[in-house]
C-alpha cells in the first residue's frame, strides 16, 4: 500500500544506518508519506487522540508509580500525599486518574466510527480485532488502576469484580482466591493489581504497533467506504494529517484539561475519598462510567453465572462483527436501514450506561410509580429498562446479520473523489487532484 | 466455607442496592461559598475563623491525620505569610504546633517521651486509636475530617446542613439512647417511627449539635453565630480535603487559554496546508 520509498538518505551517517537499520526509512513511509484517504472526515482524529492518551497515561504513570505505595495499610495515604506534599502530584494524578475516562471516551467513539462507516468488514478484520483486544486490555488496566487508590470503591468494586469469577462452575471458587492471593481482597489483590497495572499498558503498547501494522496494509478506511483507487485519492499523512490530528487532539485536551482543573472529582465517586474498609458495605457500588453498561447487563440476569456468560457474549460478540456482518458496503452513509439500527445502538448504550448507575429497582419514569406492573413484573424499574436494552444490544448485531436481506443500498459513489468533486462549492479555486509533495 | 462467603459478598451487594431505596434524608442547604466555580478562592480570615472552630471544637472528637501543621502556613492556607514562602519558618505557625504533645522515643534513653509538636508533625489525634475513640463516644466511630468534603455527595452544602439541621425529634419517633435526630443525615428511620404516615426523613447521629452561639471566641471581631460557625468550618475543611485546589484553578486558567489559542492556531495551519485539496 505504501508503494515505493521515497526515502533518500541525504549524508554519509544516513546511509551507513540505512544500510543497516533503516528505521528512518521506515519512518519517513510510515509516519510522513504514508498515503492516506483525502476524505477522512474529524471522527479519525480519534485515532491519534488515543495514542496521545496512551503516552500521557503511561508518562503520568510512571511519575504516579514513583510516589506510590502498594500496600493495604498506606496506599489510600500515599495517593493523598501525591496530590498534596509531591510537587505538582495534584495535576499528575489528576491527569491519570481522569485521563482513563477521557480514553476511553476517545476509544468509545472511535469504535462507533469503526462501526458506522465498516472499518472492521475484509480487508480489515485483524485490524479490528487487535483494536477489541486493546479495548479488553484497557478495560483490564482501568480496573486494575482503579483499585489501587484503595478507596471504599476500589475495595467493593474489585470484591464485586473478582467475584464473577466465583460464578463458574467447579473451579469458580479456587478460582477466585487465587485471584485475590487469599480468602478475600487484601494487601496480595493489591500488591498483583499494581503489578499487572504497569505491565498492561506496555502490552497494550505493544498491541497498538500492531493495530498500526495491520492498518497500514490495507491502509485506512475512509467515510465513503470506497477503495482507494490511485494517487488522487490520497494526500500524505504528513502535513495532512498530522495537522487535522493536531487541531482534532488539541480541541480535545480543551476538555480533557476542562476536568483535569475544574471538576477533577467528575468523574469519580465520593465513596473513594473514605479510605476501603472490608466491615462496611457502601451503600450503592458502581464500577467507572465506562463500565456501566456492562454492569448493568450483568444485572439484568437474576442467575449470576448467566448474568456472567451475558456479560461475556456482549464483550465477546463485538469481536466477531466481522463475520457476521453480511453486507457488502461498508460505510453506513449508503446503507438507509442499517443507519437507523445504529442510532438506536447508541442510544441503547447510553441507556444501558444509566442503567448500570442506578439502582436495579430504581424508578424510570417517575409519574407512573413503582407500583407499575405488567402481570407480576414491575416493568417501570432500571432491572427491566436493561433486558429491554440488553435485547436492543443484541438486536444490533442481529441486524447487522437480518438487515442487508431487506435493505437496498444508496448508490456508492466510484471513487473517493467523484463525491467529493461532485460538490462544486467543495473545491476550492485551482485545486489540482494531485497531492502536494510539501505543506 | 468460601463459598458462603462468596454468596454473602454477592447479596450484601444485593441488600446494600436495596437498603439505598429505604434511605432518606433533607435535600442539603443552598449555601454558596467563596471558593465556588472556576474562579473561586478561599478567604483567608475565614480560614483562619474555620480551624478555629475546628481546633476548638472538633478536634475533640475528630481526627484529621493527612494534615500536618506545616499545611497551615503553605500558599493559600489560613495563616499563609508571604514573608514565609517555606511554611516551617512561620512563627505562628510554629507556634499552634508547639502547643500540641506528641509521643517520641528519647534517642539517649529509649524511652518514650513527649515533646511538643513540630511543623513537621500530622495533626495530633484526639485519641490514640479507633477503640478509644469508640469507648467515648458511645460505640461511635468520629470520622477523621481530612477529606470530609470530598468524601459525601455535595460536600459543602451537606456537611453544612448536617452541623446546622439539628431539630427536635418528631412526636413518634423513639431515637435512641447517646443519639440525635438529625434530618440531613441518610437514613431510614422506619424501625423506630410510631406515627402517622411514612418515617421522617433523616438518620441518627451520635454527635450532638456543637455549633452554637458563642462557641468559639473569634479573634476579628466576626460575629460568632452558629451559622457563621458552620460556614467557617466548612471553608476550612473544604480548602483541607485539598489544599491545592485554588493552584489547580489558577493554573487551569492559563492553560486553558493557551490551548485556545493554539488550537486556534492548529485549525489555521489545517486550513493552509489543506486549501488546495478537494476533500
Amino acid at each position: 500500500m505504501s508503494g515505493h520509498s521515497t526515502y533518500e538518505p541525504k549524508t554519509a551517517i544516513e546511509r551507513w544506518l540505512d544500510s543497516r537499520l533503516p528505521i528512518l526509512r521506515f519512518s519517513k513511509d510510515h509516519l510522513m508519506d504514508f498515503p492516506t484517504p483525502k476524505n477522512l472526515n474529524y471522527w479519525w482524529t480519534f485515532g491519534a487522540i488515543l495514542a496521545f492518551c496512551l503516552g500521557a497515561q503511561i508518562a503520568t504513570g510512571i511519575v504516579l508509580a514513583m510516589h506510590y505505595v502498594p500496600n493495604a495499610a498506606m496506599a489510600f495515604n500515599s495517593v493523598e500525599h501525591i496530590r498534596r506534599d509531591v510537587n505538582y502530584g495534584w495535576l499528575i494524578q489528576f491527569i491519570h486518574a481522569n485521563g482513563a475516562s477521557m480514553m476511553f471516551l476517545a476509544v468509545y467513539i472511535h469504535m462507533f466510527r469503526g462501526i458506522y462507516y465498516g472499518s472492521y468488514k475484509a480487508p480489515r478484520e485483524v485490524l479490528w480485532l487487535l483494536g477489541m483486544i486493546i479495548y479488553f486490555l484497557m478495560m483490564a488496566t482501568a480496573f486494575f488502576g482503579y483499585v489501587l487508590p484503595w478507596g471504599q470503591m476500589s475495595f467493593w468494586g474489585a470484591t464485586v469484580i473478582t467475584n464473577i469469577f466465583g460464578a463458574i462452575p467447579v473451579i469458580g471458587p479456587s478460582l477466585t482466591s487465587w485471584l485475590w492471593g487469599g480468602f478475600a481482597v487484601d494487601d496480595p489483590t493489591l500488591n498483583r493489581f499494581f503489578s499487572l497495572h504497569y505491565l498492561l499498558p506496555f502490552v497494550i503498547a505493544g498491541v497498538v504497533v500492531l493495530h498500526i501494522w495491520a492498518l497500514h496494509v490495507p491502509g485506512n478506511n475512509n467515510p465513503t467506504g470506497v477503495n482507494v483507487k490511485d494517487k488522487t485519492d490520497t494526500v500524505p499523512f504528513h502535513p495532512y494529517y498530522t495537522v487535522k490530528d493536531g487541531f482534532g487532539l488539541s480541541v480535545f485536551i480543551v476538555l480533557f484539561g476542562a476536568f483535569v482543573f475544574y471538576a477533577p472529582d467528575a468523574m469519580g465517586h465520593v465513596d473513594n475519598y473514605v479510605p476501603a474498609n472490608p466491615l462496611v458495605t457502601p451503600q450503592h457500588i458502581v464500577p467507572e462510567w465506562y463500565l456501566l453498561p456492562y454492569y448493568a447487563m450483568l444485572r439484568a440476569i437474576p442467575n449470576k453465572l448467566m448474568g456472567v456468560i451475558a456479560l461475556g457474549v456482549a464483550i465477546g460478540v463485538l469481536f466477531i462483527m466481522p463475520w457476521i456482518d453480511t453486507s457488502k458496503v461498508r460505510s453506513m452513509r449508503y446503507r438507509p436501514m442499517a443507519r437507523w439500527f445504529f442510532f438506536i445502538f447508541i442510544v441503547t448504550c447510553l441507556v444501558l450506561g444509566w442503567c448500570g448507575a442506578h439502582e436495579p429497582d430504581a424508578v424510570v419514569i417517575p409519574g407512573v410509580g413503582a407500583g407499575f406492573t405488567l402481570g407480576d413484573y414491575p416493568i417501570n424499574s432500571d432491572v427491566w429498562l436493561s433486558r429491554l436494552g440488553m435485547l436492543s444490544y443484541f438486536g444490533f448485531f442481529a441486524s447487522l446479520f437480518l438487515v442487508p436481506m431487506f435493505e437496498t443500498p444508496l448508490p456508492v459513489p466510484e471513487s473517493i473523489s467523484e463525491p467529493v468533486l461532485a460538490h462544486p462549492a467543495t473545491v476550492p479555486a485551482g485545486a489540482t487532484a494531485a497531492p502536494e509533495k510539501k505543506g | 466455607m468460601l463459598r458462603k462467603a462468596l454468596a454473602l459478598a454477592a447479596v450484601s451487594w444485593l441488600v446494600a442496592a436495596a437498603a439505598q431505596a429505604a434511605t432518606t434524608a433533607l435535600p442539603p442547604k443552598d449555601v454558596h461559598w467563596s471558593f465556588e466555580g472556576p474562579f473561586g478562592q478561599f478567604d483567608q480570615e475565614q480560614l483562619q475563623r474555620g480551624y478555629k472552630v475546628y481546633h476548638d471544637v472538633c478536634s475533640a472528637c475528630h481526627s484529621m491525620d493527612l494534615m500536618s501543621y506545616r499545611n497551615l502556613g503553605q500558599e493559600g492556607g489560613p495563616f499563609y505569610d508571604p514573608k514565609y514562602p517555606n511554611p516551617n519558618d512561620n512563627p505562628y505557625v510554629k507556634a499552634i504546633a508547639k502547643g500540641f504533645q506528641v509521643s517520641d522515643i528519647d534517642q539517649n534513653t529509649g524511652d518514650t517521651i513527649h515533646r511538643p509538636a513540630t511543623t513537621a508533625d500530622t495533626f495530633v489525634p484526639p485519641f490514640p486509636n479507633d477503640a478509644a475513640a469508640r469507648a467515648s463516644n458511645g460505640g461511635a466511630l468520629p470520622p477523621d475530617l481530612s477529606l470530609i468534603i470530598k468524601a459525601r455527595e455535595d460536600g459543602p452544602q451537606y456537611v453544612y446542613s448536617v452541623l446546622t439541621g439539628y431539630v427536635n425529634a418528631p412526636a413518634g419517633l423513639s431515637v435512641p439512647a447517646a443519639r440525635y435526630y438529625n434530618p440531613y443525615l441518610p437514613g431510614d428511620l422506619t424501625s423506630n417511627w410510631t406515627g402517622a404516615g411514612a418515617a421522617p426523613p433523616g438518620g441518627f447521629i451520635a454527635m450532638p449539635l456543637q455549633l452554637t452561639a458563642n462557641r468559639v471566641t473569634y479573634d476579628d471581631g466576626v460575629a460568632a453565630t452558629a451559622d457563621q460557625e458552620a460556614k467557617d468550618v466548612v471553608a476550612f475543611l473544604a480548602w483541607a480535603s485539598e489544599p491545592h485546589q485554588t493552584d489547580r484553578k489558577r493554573l487551569g486558567f492559563s492553560v486553558m487559554i493557551y490551548l485556545v489559542l493554539f488550537s486556534g492556531l492548529l485549525y489555521a495551519s489545517y486550513r493552509r496546508i489543506w486549501r488546495n485539496v478537494a476533500h
